[in-house]
Parts: structure tokens; sequence; C-alpha cells
């Protein structure tokens, strides 16, 4: 693969929870623009995957990197000790597994990464946050109520805050965490629909356990197994004829 | 069939017993506080007036009132919650924010929780030694006053690592996935989120501050003064003053023990008159710290 | 299918009967071929008849599993080799039903035949239905053992159904250049032939699908011969 195509580049990553080796010798290119999806039953090690890409695991004690994840095109490791991880997550947002919109208007909740960035400026607040609101299929429902409580949204419009949140500081990389496994089926679908329009912009990572929603919306797909990447490939090859018997047993429902 | 009827109206029988138990044990309480309110009431309200709050202590019950002994309680609760407050609000963030999760905070952490049931006494016993003797803050309402915060600084600490506590951490976590700093989070999130909890366990302190007794007599309490502090706001420059903590004071407590102490029955009601003032001062405080904690439960949804 | 059970039963059930209602209808028109043929044969007008009734059952069945499948396809969303068996199983179900109307169309031609005094004996005719019946049934074979071998031995024995027909058009023109009496019988016969032959296509393309089934690999545009090679190489 050429690399001006790629956005970033997993190389022999290993994680460890103190002596537990989460994450094995994984290997892995994401695409610029593309949606990228992590897959496999619970405890696979896909979600602490996805947050070694914006450094989560340094928020708490005994965690440990091992081989690189390389962001491009400036090509650091994202998860190099000496690269602070607050400079890491000021490029690489997240959304999470459950709406978690701060108790703050709809407003402040967009400005939030701003305010974190210095930025003071009423006009500029302004027009990011109706930028990333609209970016995230929201402004039209709340445009004449972005002063009000951010927890009088139904769920999946908390969630599309939460993309707007994310979308607020122009990452290089969005992060999914099973964005959609709090959600009813009607707000699954809009956020499905507004990854796959994201992806014109930003290059996308989504953890599902919803196999037929990485089937919708991703590019790419990954299957991960006991920590280790064992399958990735274009994801209609995934879902038709994949190469590898557990990915097989696994999207077929034959785990047991 | 008939089995199964004998069975489910053995067990209710038993749910119903324990209902009863259960109501007469709450009743207990109740009734004994309320009877409690009454005594006072019936003795004391007819001593209740104006002139009853704007007097000093003296030597006729019929003339003597409580203003030096509610001025020293006010002034004393005004030092104890501008020590107390910024001093357990910190300790508590660092705790739970900052601290690191080891051997050195879990020793910390159990010391405070028994810090907290540490009786009164033996806080004025260290206040004592430390303010009196070697600080030489003298007997006043310095003294007083950071004894008592002493006391409710473990219950600020507790109070504040509870609110923190019930913070998810998925909000910790957005604020940090945006690129926040520990600080920012504090300040933007924990803080402002906490505060209700905060301030709850900050009134139930001061609302037990407000009627210790012991310790403030250890420290050296005055148990009859006819004269107020300096008073704080002057009108000669710099207009604020500061004395007024190095006086001597009494407080309400104080003032109702040294009534009870004296032969004569009409220093009974004036204590009882007192004691009326006294809870009810405490009743508000704790109403003020519930509609706090209904405000902030209403305003914060996770 | 071998691997793992899925963890419903009742998914697993369905798969089953897919694929058992696929071969009950198999064994339905191997029947019904074999039934044409010999109406020819011995000139028995009663079993060709039997053919042309028995014809609405397998209508009938084909209906009931296309019906399964599309059950499956929207309760179940297969993915991976469920969703290349059901898709396959969708276009071998086509296939069965088409070749269940040629049996009956040799049946009806063979009750006209069976008017008219015998043409000829048939030697290549009973040679030509045996290889196309024994096509169906090896690439059903296939199917139900997942073996490309067999399928692939399927997709080959078309050249040889070719050759026959190839001949038997060959013969049937001097019979009818010498007699134009014979041209109509003649006809008749090349018709069947012609059937034999479609059969045979079907066959072929049942064998491509198995093949899809079992590897992913679309193979249906490659030539027989190519994948021949292949399998020697």
């Amino acid at each position: 693969m050429v690399n001006s195509t790629l956005k970033s580049e997993v190389r022999n990553l290993n994680f460890h929870y103190g002596d537990l080796h989460a994450l094995k010798n994984i290997n892995l290119p994401i695409e610029r623009r593309k949606v990228t999806a992590l897959i496999g039953p619970s405890g696979c090690g896909k979600t602490t995957f996805l947050r070694c890409f914006n450094r989560m695991h340094d928020l708490y004690p005994h965690n440990r990197y091992g081989g690189e994840i390389i962001l491009y095109p400036d090509g650091i490791n994202i998860v190099s000790p000496e690269i602070d991880p607050i400079e890491i997550r000021m490029q690489i947002s997240m959304v999470f597994q459950k709406p978690n919109p701060f108790p703050k208007s709809i407003y402040e909740n967009v400005a939030y990464g701003l305010r974190v960035r210095g930025i003071k400026k009423k006009q500029i607040l302004d027009e990011k946050v109706e930028k990333s609101l609209r970016g995230a299929a929201l402004w039209e429902e709340v445009k004449d109520r972005l002063y009000d409580p951010a927890f009088e949204l139904s769920g999946g419009q908390q969630q599309r805050l939460c993309i707007a949140r994310a979308l607020a500081t122009d990452p290089r990389i969005l992060l999914f965490d099973e964005p959609t496994s709090a959600l009813d089926p009607t707000a699954t679908s809009r956020i499905e629909a507004l990854i796959v329009e994201l992806k014109k912009e930003v290059t996308i990572i989504i953890v599902t356990h919803n196999m037929q929603q990485a089937a919708r919306v991703s590019d790419y797909t990954a299957f991960m197994y006991l920590g280790e990447l064992i399958e990735f490939d274009n994801t209609d090859k995934i879902f038709t004829t994949p190469a590898n018997r557990l990915t097989e047993e696994y999207i077929t429902g034959r785990f047991g | 069939m008939k089995d199964l009827k004998k069975l489910i109206r053995y067990n209710k029988l038993w749910n119903y017993l324990f209902m009863i138990i259960g109501l007469l044990a709450t009743m207990l309480g109740l009734i004994l506080l309320c009877a409690l309110m009454v005594d006072l009431a019936v003795d004391g309200a007819p001593r209740l007036s104006y002139k009853f709050l704007t007097s000093f202590p003296s030597r006729f019950p019929e003339e003597a009132g409580i203003l030096s002994a509610w001025v020293g309680s006010f002034l004393l609760l005004l030092v104890t919650a501008l020590a107390a407050i910024p001093l357990g609000i910190a300790a508590g963030i660092y705790l739970e924010e900052y601290g690191k999760k080891n051997w050195l905070t879990d020793i910390i952490e159990i010391n405070i929780v028994n810090l907290a049931g540490v009786p009164s006494i033996v806080y004025g016993l260290l206040a004592l030694g430390l303010f009196v003797y070697f600080l030489k803050f003298g007997e006043s309402i310095l003294t007083g006053g950071l004894t008592l915060a002493l006391l409710i600084l473990p219950m600020v600490i507790m109070a504040t690592r509870e609110a923190i506590r019930a913070i998810p951490n998925l909000i910790r976590e957005a604020s940090y996935a945006l690129g926040a700093t520990k600080w920012q989070t504090v300040q933007w999130h924990i803080i402002p989120y906490s505060t209700g909890g905060i301030l709850t366990g900050i009134i139930i302190g001061l609302s037990r501050a407000i009627g210790e007794t012991a310790p403030i007599i250890t420290v050296g309490a005055l148990t009859f003064i006819a004269f107020l502090p300096t008073s704080p706001i002057s009108m000669d420059f710099p207009f604020v003053s500061f004395k007024w903590l190095m006086d001597p004071f009494t407080i309400m407590p104080i003032q109702m023990f040294n009534w009870v102490s004296r032969p004569q029955k009409e220093f009974q009601l004036n204590a009882a008159a007192a004691g009326i003032i006294l809870m009810v001062m405490t009743l508000l405080m704790n109403g003020l710290a519930i509609y706090i904690r209904y405000r902030f439960r209403k305003k914060i949804k996770w | 299918m071998d691997g793992k059970k899925h963890i419903s039963d009742q998914y697993e059930r369905e798969l089953q009967d897919v694929k058992e209602s696929l071969l009950y209808l198999g064994a339905m028109i191997e029947k019904a071929m074999g039934k044409a043929i010999n109406a020819l044969l011995e000139r028995n007008s009663e079993l060709a008849r039997e053919v042309i009734a028995e014809d609405d059952q397998i209508d009938q069945l084909d209906v009931e599993t296309e019906e399964k499948c599309i059950r499956v396809l929207a309760l179940r969303q297969p993915t991976a080799r469920d969703l290349r068996f059901i898709a396959t199983a969708i276009k071998i179900n086509g296939h069965l039903e088409r070749i269940g109307d040629m049996a009956a169309n040799i049946a009806e031609r063979a009750i006209i035949l069976n008017e008219e005094p015998q043409l000829k004996p048939y030697i290549d005719l009973p040679r030509m239905a045996d290889i196309a019946r024994g096509m169906v049934r090896e690439s059903l074979d296939a199917l139900v053992n997942e073996n490309v071998e067999l399928a692939n031995k399927v997709r080959g024995d078309d050249e040889s159904i070719d050759a026959l027909n190839e001949q038997i058009f060959r013969e049937l023109l001097t019979f009818m250049l010498e007699d134009p009496r014979k041209i109509h019988a003649s006809l008749l016969i090349m018709q069947i032939a012609k059937n034999l032959e479609r059969i045979s296509d079907h066959a072929e393309s049942i064998a491509n699908r198995v093949i899809y089934m079992i590897t992913g690999k679309i193979v249906r545009h490659e030539t027989p011969l190519k994948a021949q090679d292949k399998q020697i190489a």
C-alpha cells in the first residue's frame, strides 16, 4: 500500500494492563478518510486497542505500551512515552459507548474542546459550534435552544452532540467506541448514516459489537480475538469470504 | 393450593410484624424529639423577644439576653467555614483526582475516616496545645474557630470525596479525550458538578460545629461576656479590622450551660429560650443543605 | 456443512432445512428425468403423463424452498459461508426448477413420439440422458459434501454432452434428407436432445454455484476447460 493513502499504521503494538498481556503484536494499516471497524467477541481487546489511539490508558496506572502507532503525515509514534498524551488527544477525538454530554448547555458542550485550547473569542466559538453541530446533523434540531441543558436532548441527540463535540476540534482521526450500544434502532441508523457522511472529511475507527453495523458503515474490518488481530481486509471480503476460520465462525455466529 | 395459601399467610404475617416493629422504632425517635421540642417551647417561648436577642447576659434573669452568645457563635462559624472549606475541598480533590492509589493514600484515607470519629474534647486538647500555647492565639475567636475547623475538616473532606466520586468516570474521560489537563478537568467539571454535594457536607458540618461545647470550653471560651468583639467594619481607614479575631468570646451552648448551672428557675427558662434559637438555627442550616442538594440534583443529570 | 454449529440451534435447523429441501427437490427431478427418458425408450405414455403431473409438485417445492431462503435472509442476515450458501441455494433452486420443466418437456414430446412408429433404435439419446442425470446428481453431491473436485468434474462433463448432441443432430439430419416423412419425428427427437443438453447446462451452472459457495470465487465465466487445466496443474 502506498503511504500517502495511510493515515496511521500500527506496527507490532503490544499493550499490558499490569501483568495482563492485552494486545499482542498487532499490525494494521488505517486508511485515510475511510472507516475501519474493529470487531470481535467481548474481551478480545478491541476497545483496549481503540483507546491506544488517544492514549486513554495513560489516565490509569500500571498500563504499558509496546511497539508503534505511527500517525501520518508527520510520522510521530502515538504510543511513544516521549509524546505527551495531551498532544495526541488534541488531534484524535473520541466518541464513547454511552452518550456522555457534560451537564452544561448544548453550546458549552460543543465549545468545550475549543475552550481547552484557549479559544475565547465569541465569534470563533459561535462559528465552530454551528459548523460542528451541522457536521453532526444536529444543528436543525437544536439551533433555537443552544443554551438549554444538554441532558434535555434524547439519547440519540446526545450522542450526536458528543460527535459534534469531538468534531469541533478538527480531529485527524475520530474514534468511536460502540457509539450506538445505548441507542434505539432509529437513533442507531442516524448515527450510522452520519459516520458514512463524516468519512468524507475525517479518518474513522469504530469498535462495534454489532457486526451488521460494521458491515454497513465500514470500508475495512479487523477481526480480533484474545488480544490478537486475526484477520484484516475489505469489509465486503470479510463478510462474504473471510480467509480465516475463526473469523468465519465469529461472523456467522458459530462461536461457542 | 390450600397449603400454598397457608404458606403465603404465614409469610405475610412476619411481613406485617416487622412493619409494626419498624413503625414503632421510627415513631419512638420522632416522639422523643417532638416531646423535647414541645418542652423547650413551653418553657422558653415566653422569654423569646427582641430584647432577649439584643441584651447581654445579666445577673437578673429577666434582663439577661444572648447578644454576645449568638454574635460569638456567628463569628466562630465564620472563621470555621473560612478555614475548613478551602482546606477540606482542596484535600478532597487532591485525594480523589490527583493522589495515586498506593499504601500512603490508603493510610491517609483510613486516618481521615477515624478522625471524624474522634471525640470532640480531644480536638479541644489539641487546639489548646497548638493554637493557645504554641501559636499564642490566646483564648480568642480565632482559636475557637480553628478548633471547630479541625473538628469538621474530616467531614468536609469526606463530603467532597463522596461528591466527586458520584461524578461518572465517563465525564472525566470525555474531558480528557478532548485534550484537557487535569486542572482544566477539575476546574470546569469536577468542582462545578460536585458543588451541591460539597456544600451539603459543609453545612451539615457547620451545623454540628454550632452545637459543640466541649472543645470550646477547653480552649477557654468565657462563660459570661457583657461586651461584643471589636467591629470588623469601622468608619476610619482602612475600614476593615481583624482585631475581633483575637477578642475573647462566648457561644450559645456555653451561655446555655452557664444558665442551666444556676439555681434560679428563671435562668432555666432563659436556657430553654436560647435552646429554641439554637435548634431553629440548626434546623435552618439543615434545611438549607437539603434545598441546595435538591437544586443541584435538578440541574445536573448524568 | 462441516465445522462448528451455530450458537442458535434454530438458525442451524433453518439452514439444514433449506439444504434438505434442495436435496429433496433434486431427488424429485432426477426421478422425473428418469421417468421421462424411460417413457420414450419404453414407449410408455402413461409414465410420461405421470411426469407432467408431478411437475406441479416440483414447482410447489421450488416456491417453498425459495421462501425458506428469503426468510433466512430477512430474519438472520446471514454472513460469510451462510450468506454464500443461501445465495447459492436460491440460484440452485431456480436451476432445479428449470430442469424439472425440461423433464416435463421431454415427457410431452415422448407422448407424441409414442403415437408414431419408432424411427430408429435409440443409442446416443439414452447415453446423453445418463450423462445429464449423472451431472445433476453429482452437482448436488458436490453441494452436500462441499466437494470442489466433484463440481469441477461436472463442469467438464458438459463437453461430452455437447459432442453427443452434435452427433445426434447430424444423424437426424441425414434421416430427414433421406425421407421427408421422418422430419416430424426427427425434429421431436432433436428437441429432446436439446432439452437434455440444456439440463446439462443447468447442472454445470449448479456446479459453478457450488464452487462459489465453497471457495467464494465466481467461476461461471471461466471455461470449464480452463478450470480443468487448473485442476490438473
